[in-house]
C-alpha cells in the first residue's frame, strides 16, 4: 500500500552569516535527513525536546518553509518542489494547527470570518451555503453557533484552540499537522482537546502528524512514534513497542524523565550528561554520544536507522 | 510538633473596575520543617496568589482580607514591613516559573549571587565570591567560574533555573516556595531540576512549598499535597493517600484528566472550566462542575473535615466528610 505521505531525506539548513570572506559559512542543521512514511488514517507522533527540529519538519511539510533538500511526497505529488499556484490548490488537503491558540487567530476577525476564510479560498461555496457550512463545522468541534459572532479575545483558551481546529478541518483535508496543539492548555481543557482530536480523526478519517514534547499525550493519540534528536530521527516504532520496549538511549532517557502521577512508580532513570549541543556543531557519528552514559568508541562512527524488529527502527550502534 | 508554616483561613481579594476578585477564599495549609508540600490546581485556582500572600507580596489592588499566616510561631500578617524584608530571602525565599526574567539581564549571574550573599549572609567581597562559585557548583552547573561571569541570556533555561535555585537557597532559608519551577523546561531538564530541588532541600533542611499544575511532579517529589480549586483548598493528604484514595471529586477528576505513560485508560475530563472569581458560585465553588453536586452544596461552603489522619476534604458528597 502506498503511504499517504512519504518523507524522504528531508533537510532544512539555515545558513549563518559568513565568518569571513574565505571561510565557509556555517549553518544550523535544524533538520538533517529525516525520513518517514504515514499511511492514511494513521497518527504518527513526532517527539523530542526543544530545538530538535520537530517544528521545522512540520513547517517544511506544509511548506511554510522551503526545505533545503529531500522529498515530501503527499498523495503522489512532491510538495517540496511544488510551485506556488499548484501548492495553493493542494493546500486544502493538508492543514496545520499551532501551539499558541491566541497568536494563530486574527484578533480583528470574528469566529465566523476566520472559519469562513479557508472555505472562501479553497471551495466554490457561495454566501449562504458557506455560512451554513461554518455553523456545521463549529458544531463538529463542539462550539455553539452563537459563538460565531465573537472575536478571539471574547473566547476562552480552549474555545480558541477549537476555532483553530475548525479552521484546519474546514476544507475537509485528509492530513493535519498538529504542532503542540495542547501544550498551552490547562489539564482539563487539554484532555478535552485530545478527545476532540481523537473523535474528529475517527469521524472524518483524518491522518495526523502529532508533534509534541508531552510523551503521555503522544502515547494516547498515536499509532506510531518517531523520536527526534538534534535534527534526526533516532528511533521509530509502533506506540505500543516504543513505550514498552524503548531501545535508543535517548528514548530511554526521555521516557524515564517523564513524571508519572503515581508515587509508587519508581523507575530506573537513565540520565544524560548536560544539555543538547548546538545544531551548528552536530557531533560526527552518533549525535548523542557526547551525552550518552553508554557511549563506546564505536559511537564515533556514523550510524543510520536500521530495523531491529518489524516496524521498529533504531539508530544506535549498541542496540 | 509545631509546623513551620501554618496558613489559616487566608482570604485574598483584588478590587477591580468590574468588582472584587475573590482569588483566595479561606485557604488553610500546613508545612512542616523540612517537608516538601505540593500545591496543585489549574490556572486561576489561586496557587500563586497564595504563595505571594505568604511572602506578603500582594500589592494593591490586591489585599489579604482575612486569616493568619504563622511562620515559625509568629504571624507574618502582623509583622512590620522591615521585619518582612528581613524574612524574605533569608528565611523564606522563592523560585519563579520564568527563571530568565527573574534574573537581572545586565549583571553577570555570579555577581547577582554575590550581592545576595552580602545582603543576607553578611559575607564580604572575597568570601561572597568563593561562596557564590561553590553554590553554582552545588546547583550542578559545570565550569562555575566561566558561568559566573556570564549574563542570563548566555545560559540555557535549565541553567538559569539552577542559578535561581542557588540564589534562593543562598541564605539557607527555612522555607523555599517554588512556583512552577519546571514549567516551560524540557522533560529531561525538568527532571534534573526537580532532583536538584529535592537534594538541596534535603541537604539544607529547607522545607519546600511546590506549586504546580502537574500531578506527575507532585507524585515524584512531594511528601504531602494540597489541591486547590477556584481559590479554595478542597483536599489535602499525604502524597500516597492522595493518589491512592483521592476523595474530592475535583481531585479525582484531575487524576482522570491526564494521559499517562505508565498505564492505558480512557480519559474523562472534568466538565466546565474554573469559574470566574469575580462572582464565584455560592457554597462549594466546584459544585457547578461536579457530577455529585446536591442542593446543599450551593447552600454553604462545605466544612473541611478529616476523613483519615492527615487527610482532609471539603466535600458534602464524601462519606465521612459530612458533619
Amino acid at each position: 500500500m502506498t503511504p499517504l505521505l512519504a518523507v524522504d531525506d528531508l533537510r532544512k539548513h539555515f545558513p549563518l552569516r559568513s565568518p569571513g570572506a574565505w571561510l565557509r559559512p556555517a549553518s544550523v542543521r535544524a533538520v538533517d535527513g529525516v525520513s518517514f512514511a504515514l499511511h492514511a488514517g494513521e497518527t504518527l507522533g513526532l517527539v523530542g525536546e526543544s530545538g530538535c527540529g520537530k517544528s521545522t519538519v512540520a513547517r517544511c511539510l506544509v511548506r511554510t518553509l522551503d526545505p533545503t533538500g529531500g522529498r515530501v511526497v503527499f498523495d503522489g505529488v512532491d510538495l517540496a518542489t511544488l510551485e506556488d499556484e499548484a501548492l495553493r490548490r493542494r493546500r486544502r488537503d493538508f492543514q496545520m494547527v499551532f501551539q499558541d491558540p491566541t497568536a494563530s487567530l486574527n484578533p480583528r476577525l470574528t469566529v465566523q470570518g476566520m472559519v469562513e476564510e479557508p472555505l472562501r479560498l479553497h471551495t466554490d461555496l457561495a454566501g449562504d451555503d458557506r455560512r451554513g457550512r461554518v455553523v456545521e463545522i463549529l458544531e463538529e468541534v463542539g462550539l455553539e453557533a452563537s459563538l460565531a459572532r465573537r472575536y478571539p479575545h471574547q473566547l476562552s483558551g480552549g474555545q480558541r484552540q477549537r476555532v483553530n481546529i475548525a479552521r484546519a478541518i474546514a476544507t475537509r483535508p485528509r492530513f493535519l499537522v498538529l504542532d503542540e496543539p495542547t501544550s498551552a492548555l490547562d489539564v482539563s481543557l487539554r484532555a478535552r482537546v485530545i478527545l476532540l482530536l481523537a473523535e474528529l480523526r475517527a469521524r472524518l478519517g483524518l491522518t495526523y502528524l502529532f508533534i509534541s514534547h508531552d510523551l503521555s499525550t503522544v502515547k494516547y493519540l498515536s499509532n506510531r512514534v518517531a523520536v527526534m534528536y538534534l535534527g534526526a530521527i533516532v528511533e521509530e516504532a509502533s506506540a505500543t513497542d516504543l513505550f514498552a520496549r524503548p531501545q535508543h538511549p535517548y528514548t530511554r532517557a526521555l521516557l524515564s524523565a517523564v513524571p508519572v502521577p503515581d508515587p509508587d512508580v519508581r523507575r530506573d532513570r537513565l540520565v544524560l550528561h548536560g544539555e543538547p549541543p548546538s545544531p551548528i556543531a552536530v557531533p560526527t557519528g552518533c549525535r548523542l554520544r557526547g551525552r550518552c552514559p553508554l557511549a563506546q568508541p564505536i559511537c564515533a562512527e556514523p550510524v543510520a536507522l536500521r530495523e531491529i524488529a518489524p516496524g521498529h527502527r533504531v539508530a544506535c550502534h549498541l542496540v | 510538633m509545631t509546623p513551620l508554616l501554618d496558613l489559616r483561613d487566608v482570604t485574598v481579594h483584588f478590587d477591580t473596575d468590574e468588582g472584587t476578585v475573590q482569588a483566595v477564599d479561606g485557604a488553610s495549609l500546613l508545612v512542616g520543617a523540612g517537608e516538601i508540600v505540593g500545591l496543585v490546581g489549574e490556572s486561576g485556582s489561586g496557587k500563586s496568589v497564595t504563595a505571594l500572600a505568604i511572602l506578603r507580596l500582594i500589592r494593591p489592588p490586591g489585599r489579604i482580607v482575612a486569616g493568619a499566616i504563622e511562620f515559625d510561631g509568629r504571624d507574618l500578617l502582623q509583622a512590620s514591613e522591615d521585619e518582612m524584608r528581613r524574612i524574605r530571602g533569608s528565611q523564606i525565599s522563592m523560585v519563579f516559573q520564568s527563571p530568565r526574567t527573574s534574573l537581572n539581564p545586565v549583571i553577570p549571574v555570579g555577581r547577582q549571587i554575590e550581592r545576595l550573599l552580602r545582603v543576607h549572609a553578611g559575607l564580604d567581597g572575597g568570601g561572597a565570591r568563593r561562596r557564590a562559585l561553590a553554590m553554582l557548583a552545588e546547583a550542578g552547573i559545570a565550569e562555575p567560574e566561566r558561568r559566573a561571569a556570564q549574563y542570563p541570556h548566555q545560559l540555557s533555561g535549565g541553567m538559569c533555573q539552577r542559578v535561581m535555585i542557588a540564589m534562593a537557597l543562598a541564605a539557607s532559608p527555612r522555607l523555599l516556595i517554588a512556583d512552577e519551577p519546571t514549567t516551560g523546561l524540557d522533560v529531561s531538564i525538568a527532571a534534573q531540576i526537580l532532583d536538584l530541588l529535592r537534594d538541596l532541600g534535603r541537604r539544607t533542611g529547607a522545607a519546600i512549598l511546590l506549586i504546580t499544575h502537574d500531578l506527575g511532579v507532585v507524585a515524584g517529589i512531594c511528601d504531602r499535597v494540597a489541591v486547590m480549586h477556584a481559590g479554595q483548598i478542597v483536599e489535602s493528604a499525604g502524597v500516597h493517600r492522595l493518589f491512592k484514595q483521592p476523595a474530592h471529586p475535583y481531585t479525582r477528576g484531575l487524576l482522570r484528566s491526564v494521559p499517562r505513560l505508565d498505564r492505558d485508560f480512557t480519559m474523562e475530563p472534568i466538565a466546565g472550566a474554573v469559574p470566574s472569581l469575580l462572582d464565584p458560585p455560592p457554597g462549594c465553588r466546584f459544585a457547578p462542575r461536579c457530577a455529585l453536586a446536591m442542593d446543599a452544596c450551593t447552600a454553604c461552603r462545605p466544612p473541611i473535615v478529616a476523613v483519615a489522619p492527615g487527610h482532609s476534604v471539603a466535600c458534602l458528597a464524601v462519606e465521612g466528610a459530612r458533619r
